[in-house]
């Protein structure tokens, strides 16, 4: 079981684990107060990093392929809920303010991400409900001046021709969006 | 599948299906560990081809949503670091 990398210096784990922290302050999200945690976290996203070629999250298998492992790239379409129901993401990079302030036990949490073949399928009908949607959009889009994109991540909305390149919230790519109205 | 063996007490067929950048894995292979127990570990993430295709398959026998840390003690199965659960099943 090798690995075919090099493996992140120490000084490249502390630079974005201060990038991250200061991004997460910024849009209202709080990483783990245990910084061996973190940097054992982040450690883990650059190697990913390095092997796939984007930070997918460090405890969940990548498939390799940048649009199928899309929503598991940190931070992952199911931070926000985890949050909110747990305290924690599914890694526990991130945590809400009681987990924080030491208020709420972290503990392993269960995967709310689908499997494949159950992803697959709720992909085809959000496809399906983007069309008709698509159909509804048509009709009072002569009313809009420009269309409203979503961030999938943290919900983010901005009415614009096209998404952000960065999302001024949580940081994730423009590839995270999708046309909400 | 090449397991890596840890040396302990025989406590039956114990295999831990981990990912080498996971935390709550490291967690559990430290947990498993200290309790002095044999068990034998792979790292599902580094391993590629058929190996990894074999090693998903036996994942997804036991936990189908295919999320690690898996734990497999005889036929039970066990799911992420549940630390209590785990030290009832090896008692």
């Amino acid at each position: 079981m090798a690995q075919d990398f090099v493996e992140p210096t120490g000084e490249e784990v502390d630079k974005l684990c201060s990038r991250l922290d200061k991004d997460a302050r910024q849009g209202g999200y709080n990483l783990n107060p245990d910084a061996d945690f973190v940097k054992g976290l982040v450690k883990g996203l650059l190697i990913n990093e390095r092997r796939y070629g984007y930070r997918s999250c460090p405890c969940r298998l990548a498939f390799g392929d940048k649009s199928e492992d899309l929503d598991v790239i940190c931070p992952c379409d199911y931070r926000d809920a985890d949050v909110t129901e747990f305290g924690a993401c599914y890694c526990a990079l991130y945590v809400s303010k009681a987990a924080l302030l030491g208020k709420q036990e972290l503990s392993s949490i269960p995967e709310r991400r689908l499997p494949l073949e159950e992803r697959e399928k709720l992909r085809q009908k959000q496809k399906a409900s983007a069309e008709a949607l698509g159909f509804d959009i048509a009709k009072v889009a002569l009313k809009l001046s420009v269309p409203v994109w979503r961030c999938t991540v943290c919900g983010y909305l901005c009415a614009r021709e096209g998404p952000p390149e960065v999302c001024p919230i949580c940081k994730v790519g423009k590839e995270r969006f999708e046309r909400f109205i | 599948m090449n397991f890596e063996h840890v040396a302990g007490k025989d406590k039956g067929k114990i295999r831990l299906f981990a990912l080498s950048t996971c935390i709550w894995c490291k967690k559990t292979r430290e947990l498993l560990s200290s309790m002095g127990v044999a068990f034998d570990y792979i790292y599902v993430d580094l391993l590629k081809g058929e190996e990894r295709a074999e090693a998903v398959a036996e994942v997804k026998k036991y936990n189908p949503s295919l999320s690690f840390p898996t734990l497999v003690i005889g036929e039970k199965c066990i799911v992420g670091l549940k630390e209590k659960e785990i030290k009832e099943a090896l008692g």
